[in-house]
């Protein structure tokens, strides 16, 4: 997977609008062939990266390569890059099959060729017998296929997809995900997706790039950047997550020691400085309940609230600083009602440390400590150490 | 119970005055034309109540099919060139910042709410042997001889054109205004270059705008008189100066009213046809 040919690269692209930044030093390489999606907020600059990607847009500063070519000031008809819009953008004085031939009438393709590339990419996208129609007479689902039919014909060297399936409403956008999967896998085209649905993000993508305010807050795959998340943000903005704020407090032969309020742990270097602040961050469904102390690092906490969630069951339990925890189980494990005291556990292989960017002082955190075991004498602060 | 009344007014109370308005200024002139045009006329102007078709007859004459032949050209070439202008200059405002656009709208059509014959007679005091133009062109001593620029074709066009321009922009400028910017972006992403774009894709998106200024322009274009009275020195006859002189000059009312006649049917048929494109524009 590493050495696959980066076909796309973006180096410190920077673009402001009325000096507003928008897209902020912003570095990306894509990979030949890979499914690409770009996960935001809105307004963190998704599409004008997109829009620089096919050339509507120039930036101000920083390249953008194409295959090794710089292709900044390249207008857009001259690349071999193509979009699906938002909106889809269907012509709607043509039919179906004029706007799919669009693109190759252009290249000046021969007619004959046209036709028949049409109609494969027609029954590709499973439109046979609408060819005829104008973009009007077709639903929603249908329209976005012909805009996929239209930007495939060409056979971009990479396809850019904003929001594509913005519109759509959720049984048909679920369809349309598998659809567009089984495109990229068997035309092997290299795709750029846009959303703000991270559960599409991680559906579908090969890796996820995490946009925040015109920056890439991290790429990876879906497992890494879901289950290691490197920010805080990233972790806040993929799935839930409980964030417990913490120091390091001792470094010793490859092994550190993470100190919080509910005690210590003993884990591998992780490339932390002495007295750097961190989150640990735990993800609902690998926070565990129990009723008697574990062997494991635990804190102890009180039930608040249960909540049926369909698939899960999804429990808050309060910590003695007041900080709320979620858990998320599977129906068959057992649920402690609202009240119980349980002490909240987790599998040390599946937590993350996160650095954090504020410089906040340790001594603050101490103090901190203190007063709430003043207050709270009962808290259990054991020096629990995990395996491994 | 006040305001539930106030909306259960009748509708005849409500469509009421529309509709007297409409028989008085409208139907009422008009059949009063019509009868007119089946009568036989008086010596000494008027008519004389007697069924005739003979103004109908005369319409065919050779004199008076020139006089529609040269009209429907001057109609067509004016047409033309405000599309030719108008055109880009709707594009140019459409395009614009927008909050400029409602300004550069309200510069075009700032002029057209002075009495037309007043600016027409504006421009020939312009053009005139002994105008401005020509003499700011002497005293240069860019010409010896003033230019001739007035009583000719070509200035009648001109007046026209200059006449009917914001009737010709107005409805191109709603077309292009309404184009989804997008679809430029998808052409250009498909490989279209700027021509290409515009001929496949703009074109043919504002071509409803298109077709309402060809309306909007042609049937005025057929009907104005004064242009070319006053700037054309009245050299050429055309459908309006001919009605015109019909009723003021030649006192052949009936005459004047089949040609009335003639003109609402053709505006008429242009009107009915531009109704008919502007539904299927829906469908589209
Ligand atoms: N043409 C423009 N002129 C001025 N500001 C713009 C322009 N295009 C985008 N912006 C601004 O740039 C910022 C980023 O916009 P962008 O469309 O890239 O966001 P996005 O991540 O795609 O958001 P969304 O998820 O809502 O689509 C926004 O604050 C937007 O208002
Ligand atoms: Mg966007």
């Amino acid at each position: 997977m590493e050495d696959k040919k980066i076909i796309v690269r973006l180096r410190g692209v920077v673009k402001r609008f009325d000096g507003d930044v928008v897209v902020n030093h912003l570095d990306l390489d894509i990979r030949e062939g890979e499914f690409l999606t770009v996960l935001g907020p809105s307004g963190c600059g998704k599409t004008t990266t997109l829009r620089m990607l096919a050339g509507f847009e120039t930036p101000d500063e920083g390249t953008v390569e194409l295959e090794g070519k710089d292709v900044v000031g390249i207008p857009p008809n001259e690349r071999d890059v193509n979009t699906v819009f938002q909106n889809y953008a269907l012509f709607p004085h043509m039919t179906i099959e004029d706007n799919i031939a669009f693109g190759l009438v252009e290249k000046k393709v021969p007619k004959k060729e046209i036709r028949e590339r049409v109609q494969e990419m027609v029954k590709l996208v499973r439109l046979e017998g609408m060819e005829k129609r104008k973009p009007s007479q077709l639903s929603g689902g249908q329209k976005q296929r012909v805009a996929i039919a239209r930007a495939l014909i060409n056979n971009p060297k990479i396809l850019l997809l904003d929001e594509p399936l913005g519109a759509l409403d959720l049984k048909l956008r679920k369809q349309m995900q598998q659809e567009l999967k089984y495109l990229q896998k068997k035309l092997g085209i290299t795709f750029l997706y846009v959303t703000h649905d991270q559960e599409e993000a991680l559906l579908m993508s090969d890796r996820i790039v995490v946009m925040h305010d015109g920056r890439v807050e991290q790429i990876g795959t879906p497992e890494e950047v879901y289950n290691h998340p490197k920010t805080k943000y990233v972790a806040e903005f993929i799935g839930a997550s409980n964030l417990l704020e913490g120091y390091v407090t001792e470094i010793e032969g490859g092994r550190m020691t993470f100190s919080f309020e509910f005690g210590k742990i003993n884990l591998k270097s992780r490339g932390f400085k002495m007295e750097e602040m961190f989150y640990l961050c735990v993800r609902p469904e690998n926070l565990r309940m129990s009723q008697c102390p574990v062997e494991h690092f635990h804190i102890r906490g009180r039930v608040t609230e249960v909540v049926f969630a369909g698939s899960v069951n999804r429990t808050f339990v309060r910590l003695v600083n007041g900080q709320v925890l979620r858990a998320e189980s599977q129906p068959d494990v057992e649920i402690y009602p609202v009240g119980t005291l349980v002490y909240v556990y987790w599998n040390p292989d599946k937590c993350s440390f996160l650095h954090t960017q504020e410089d906040q002082i340790y001594d603050v955190i101490e103090e901190e400590i203190d007063k709430t075991l003043e207050e709270e004498a009962n808290v259990s602060i054991d020096d629990v150490l995990p395996s491994e | 119970m006040k305001k539930k009344n106030k909306e259960a007014l009748p509708r005849g109370f409500m469509i009421g005055p529309a509709m007297a308005w409409l028989a008085l200024f409208l139907l009422l002139p008009l059949g009063y034309i019509v009868v007119i045009s089946f009568l036989q006329k008086n010596a000494y102007g008027g008519v004389i109540l007697h069924f005739s078709l003979a103004s109908y007859r005369s319409l065919l004459h050779a004199a008076y099919l020139k006089v529609f032949a040269e009209s429907f050209l001057l109609a067509f070439e004016t047409t033309v060139l405000c599309l030719l202008v108008g055109y880009p200059m709707a594009y140019i405002i459409a395009k614009s910042p927008e909050h400029l656009r409602a300004v550069m709208v309200l510069f075009m059509m700032l002029p057209f709410w002075i009495n037309s014959m007043i600016r027409i007679y504006g421009w020939s005091t312009l053009l005139r042997n002994q105008g401005v133009i020509n003499w700011i062109l002497i005293h240069l001593g860019v010409i010896s001889q003033p230019l001739g620029m007035l009583y000719t074709d070509g200035t009648v066009l001109l007046g026209m054109v200059y006449d009917l321009l914001p009737f010709a922009v107005l409805p191109m400028y709603t077309s292009i205004e309404k184009l989804d910017p997008f679809l430029l972006e998808a052409a250009s992403d498909l490989g279209a270059g700027k021509m290409h774009t515009f001929l496949k894709v703009t074109l043919p998106l504002t071509s409803p705008g298109l077709f309402a200024a060809t309306i909007q322009t042609f049937i005025p274009a057929l009907g104005l008189f004064y242009i070319s009275d006053m700037m054309g020195g009245a050299k050429k006859m055309y459908i309006g100066n001919l009605i015109k002189n019909q009723f003021l000059s030649a006192r052949n009312w009936p005459l004047g009213a089949a040609l009335s006649i003639l003109l609402i049917a053709v505006t008429l048929f242009l009107v009915g046809l531009y109704s008919r494109v502007g539904k299927m524009e829906d469908i589209v």
